[in-house]
């Protein structure tokens, strides 16, 4: 199998954005493609991660039309969709053909246009993941989160705070990242005291609705140096997909990610590393809460003492582990599709050491994107060669 | 399967009514999962159904909604709720998501509920409005079970 590596990559400013679906995936298309010195017609397969275009805005069809505004075809060209994973399936489908030997060069782009729509409209659009006995109760992806959250609570003695701080902490690191929905600042007691979405968990608690792209460019490690100089790419060192249960309440411990920790085993396999050795992790903070169960199920930290590690710092940009550099989905913004390959463009540029402010000493980096409420998750690491 | 004399007397209310029952399915390995699957987590065959308006259930927790989707009543109070199967059964945690019934005083509020309640089920001709969301009306259902306190 051929070791993949990453040559280039970029991201649009994400938040609410003119542009449709089309005008956002090209542009983060021909950056990526100006990034790695290459063309649209050099590619042999290009794909786009997606949830929902079709839905949000009646344009299906998006790796083709992409394909064209780039002038990539006869590129192979499918749609990756895996709801808020699709980014994460999408590098998945990316890295496997590089490393089947498929394709030599591959571009990825994410991309999804939702701000047109209304909260109610959005949020309905991303609940109809939901299995029919969940749908028809009036079940959202928000109301997983305040559902879960009172019960990690309960069981693990966390205080409120807790789950404030990661908000605090992720809009602070956000400030610092150009493409960021919100580069600003909020303090403890503006969460704590922000109107009630999904109780216990409050506005600030979640991430916002939003438009954007981003896009990756993958070659055989083998000739990566011949596109950029060595110290400006990045391996895949290790990648792995898993899923949970459709059914939220079938997991044997709610507060548990079981897709996390299964992805995670392959990847850190893959790489021949363990949690111990990641220098700097991007997780998927759609809501507060997450942050802790992926850091827990990822084995960054012991079951229930997630809420720990935020309250003392060490996940704080200047800590021993700095998570959600990039500001995470919660100040970056979550344009679904997008999310998870912006998610990887953050660590990339941190282990080739072009993260400007928001830069930590990191040779190995993690991404942890996850659909649904943990129904569908890719974990991949990533190495720098510097 | 169950002893529980309280959930017995349920059911004989309930054989005067058209009320649907709250169906999970039974499979060759013992185990029960609601909503149904076509095999059991380990793969085995159905074998039958289960009503679990004849279990005891108690609240694993509880959220309020207040940013719902169109056709959904705001705020929408929901539970996932934990079934008792009782001594004899050893598979996976039997539990619904619901919403939380309505008060009958006419407020219009509903019931408050906390971890470790005991629930019964409440039937729905309507939990939600079909047709007013995403979702094709046809594809599913839309009546089912909401959840109320139990005094104990």
């Amino acid at each position: 199998m051929e070791r993949v590596a990453i040559i280039g990559a970029s991201m649009t400013r994400f938040g609410q954005r003119d542009a449709w679906v089309r005008e956002l995936l090209a542009e983060a298309g021909a950056a990526a493609l100006d990034d790695a010195g290459i063309g649209g017609d050099d590619l042999d397969h290009l794909y786009v991660s997606n949830m929902a275009s079709g839905e949000f805005e009646g344009q299906t069809g998006v790796p083709n039309a992409l394909a064209h505004d780039l002038a990539a075809q006869p590129a192979y060209t499918a749609r990756i969709d895996q709801t808020s994973s699709s980014g994460g399936a999408g590098v998945y489908a990316a890295w496997q053909s590089v490393a089947s030997g498929a394709s030599d060069l591959t571009m990825l782009v994410g991309g999804e246009k939702m701000t047109h729509r209304t909260t109610a409209e959005a949020t309905d659009v991303i609940a109809s993941l939901t299995h029919p006995v969940e749908y028809k109760q009036g079940v959202t992806l928000p109301s997983f989160a305040g559902l879960t959250a009172r019960l990690y609570l309960d069981e693990y003695d966390a205080p409120r705070e807790s789950l404030g701080k990661v908000a605090v902490k992720n809009h602070k690191n956000g400030v610092d990242n150009p493409h960021a929905q919100f580069q600003k600042e909020v303090d403890l007691d503006t969460v704590l005291e922000s109107p009630i979405v999904a109780d216990p968990l409050r506005l600030y608690d979640f991430c916002p609705i939003t438009d954007g792209s981003a896009a990756l460019v993958f070659c055989p490690e083998s000739v990566a140096a011949e596109y950029v100089p060595e110290d400006e790419y990045a391996v895949v060192s290790g990648i792995g997909g898993a899923t949970d249960t459709h059914v939220v309440h079938e997991r044997a411990d709610p507060t548990t990610m079981g897709g996390v920790v299964d992805s995670s085993d392959i990847a850190y396999e893959m790489a021949g590393i363990g949690p111990d050795d990641v220098d700097v992790a991007e997780l998927h903070d759609m809501f507060t809460i997450l942050e802790f169960l992926q850091s827990e199920d990822l084995g960054f930290f012991e079951k229930g003492e997630g809420w720990k590690a935020v309250e003392e710092g060490v996940t704080d940009r200047d800590g021993e582990l700095p998570i959600n550099t990039s500001g995470g989905l919660k100040s970056k913004g979550h344009p679904l599709g997008a999310s998870g390959v912006a998610q990887v463009y953050e660590i990339f540029e941190q282990v080739t050491g072009n993260a400007g402010p928001r830069q930590v000493e990191a040779d190995t980096g993690l991404a942890c994107n996850v659909g649904g409420f943990g129904n569908c998750v890719t974990t991949t690491i990533l190495e720098g060669t510097q | 399967m169950s002893d529980n004399e309280a959930a017995d007397t349920r059911v004989d209310d309930q054989t005067d009514s058209a009320e649907p029952a709250f169906e999970a399915a039974e499979y060759a390995d013992g185990t029960v999962t609601y909503p149904p699957h076509t095999v059991s987590p380990n793969g085995a065959e159905r074998v039958g159904t289960v009503d679990l308006r004849e279990y005891e259930g108690r609240v694993l927790t509880w959220t309020t909604s207040t940013a719902t989707p169109p056709g959904v009543r705001e705020p929408n109070t929901l539970a996932i709720v934990e079934f008792e199967m009782g001594d004899g059964y050893d598979g996976p945690a039997v539990r619904a998501l619901g919403q939380i019934a309505e008060r009958e005083d006419g407020s219009g509020e509903t019931f408050d509920v906390d971890i470790g309640d005991r629930v019964e089920p409440v039937y729905a001709d309507e939990l939600r409005e079909p047709g007013a969301g995403i979702r094709e009306p046809e594809s599913q259902d839309w009546d089912g079970f909401r959840f109320r306190p139990v005094e104990e």
